[in-house]
């Protein structure tokens, strides 16, 4: 039986591990390379890390982060940020990345998502969406972009099975609303978007503890949860979630 | 020993010679038969179509490559697509493989919560004891990536198999030839081990 999969997220700044970018006092909080490894060994199921460097000229940083974790982990994961061409996802897939993520660069370029799946397989593109609750939508979400700063016209449904219709693999759904307040995963925006997508859903925002992951992985129907905080602060271990989630009847490597 | 890696635009290659690397093994990496020839051994991944696969390694006359390697009784690895492509056909493109094993490949079926691709996670029942599962504690989790599944010959022994709605084959072995649907140099230390035991693998 597939297992649900426990992502671990970091934010990468200038080669460094840092607090989530919604905060403007940033925290460094290690190395990623280090990082990646020790939750490789703790058994996490993939990894996500959002390059979130500023400056243009020190990006090639990030590309010899890649180098290194993939030297040294051998799961898939996940890299995103300011990806906007498809040489920028070619240097990170040659790095030895597994997939990539795109999400502001392709809600303004959508064809990106054709090109990249085109160039190294659906299974390789990710679009990660970032959804607002908004009545005045459609589907009652909307999706915005820059980190959530900027609202679009486009409704999180219809935007994820474009996405879908233009190549993209999976979906990482980040709910701005439940970002950082740790009371729990947006269940409803979850649940609608994997029911209606016949890719998988990795479940964004809002983590805090195990029964989190649980209700969002079986109430919110993700095929996998992504957390941060709650793990890089030592608050929980892998496995500790794991063996939480495995005592609730949800299927996970162990 | 020197292990020879297919490149045929089947996908990023960067994750097996890492995996190799890590074993501390030596490789080949090629998208030309004449550098591949005289390896002792080839490993041959694959992400993607069955049919662009088959256009592209025809097109360089790898094709030729797997089937003298067979023929002279070197080990050979197939990965992913290159399990598939090893038997005679494919749904996928209506494809016509290599038909080194007998069998071939169909759409997995998928169903309420069982989304296509089956991405992810399983388990893998390994269903002989065999050198090439040597030291894999049975029914570990290997990472997978596929649409389509093989359905090798009746007569073919099997590896392994999982499940995903149905239960299907994930891993097969004739002679000097071996499959495995999922990714080994992805699933982590007992992926590795795999690997480790097939660069060992004296049939």
């Amino acid at each position: 039986m597939l297992q649900k999969r426990v992502v671990v997220c970091l934010d990468v700044r200038d080669g460094r591990t840092v607090k989530s970018v919604q905060f403007e006092n940033t925290q460094e909080l290690g190395d990623p390379v280090a990082m990646a490894e020790a939750y490789y060994r703790q058994g996490v199921d993939e990894l996500v890390f959002y390059d979130i460097t500023a400056s243009a000229e020190r990006r090639g940083i990030m590309i010899d982060v890649v180098r290194r974790v993939a030297e040294r982990i051998f799961i898939p994961f996940c890299v995103g940020g300011g990806l906007a061409t498809v040489d920028d996802i070619k240097a990170v897939i040659l790095a030895g990345a597994e997939k990539v993520s795109l999400n502001s660069q392709a809600v303004k370029n959508p064809d990106l998502i054709r090109q990249g799946a085109k160039m190294y397989g659906s299974q390789s593109i990710v679009l990660a969406i970032d959804a607002k609750a908004d009545a005045s939508m459609p589907c009652g979400y909307r999706v915005v972009i820059n980190g959530g700063r900027t609202p679009t016209d486009l409704d999180v449904l219809d935007w994820a099975r474009k996405g879908h219709e233009l190549g993209a693999g999976e979906i990482v759904l980040n709910s701005i609303d439940a970002d950082g307040t740790k009371a729990g995963y947006e269940l409803t925006l979850t649940k609608m978007i994997s029911q209606a997508l016949p890719i998988p859903v990795v479940a964004s925002g809002g983590a805090g503890t195990p029964e989190h992951l649980r209700a969002v992985l079986q109430e919110g129907k993700a095929d996998a949860a992504l957390v941060a905080s709650m793990v890089h602060y030592g608050t929980y271990t892998l496995a500790q979630i794991k063996d939480e989630l495995a005592a609730s009847g949800v299927a996970v490597r162990r | 020993m020197t292990v020879g890696i297919l490149d045929y635009d089947a996908g990023n290659l960067t994750s097996v010679e890492n995996a190799l690397r890590h074993l501390g093994h030596r490789w080949v990496l090629s998208r030309e038969p004449e550098a591949l020839k005289d390896t002792d051994r080839l490993i041959f991944p694959g992400d993607g179509h069955a049919a662009t696969s088959m256009d592209n390694l025809k097109a360089r006359g790898l094709d030729q490559l797997l089937v003298d390697f067979v023929a002279r009784g070197r080990p050979v690895l197939g990965i992913c697509v290159g399990s598939q492509i090893v038997l005679d056909s494919s749904e996928e493109g209506d494809a016509r493989c290599l038909g080194l094993i007998p069998g071939t490949c169909r759409r997995l079926p998928g169903g309420p919560g069982l989304k296509v691709p089956h991405m992810g996670w399983n388990t893998v029942h390994f269903e002989a004891d065999h050198a090439l599962v040597a030291g894999v504690p049975q029914d570990s989790s290997f990472y997978f990536v596929h649409s389509y599944y093989t359905i090798p010959d009746a007569s073919v022994p099997l590896l392994g198999t999982t499940d995903h709605g149905i239960r299907f084959v994930v891993g097969f072995v004739k002679d000097t030839l071996a499959t495995w649907q999922f990714h080994p140099e992805k699933s982590g230390e007992v992926g590795l081990k795999l690997v480790d035991n097939f660069l060992n693998w004296r049939p």
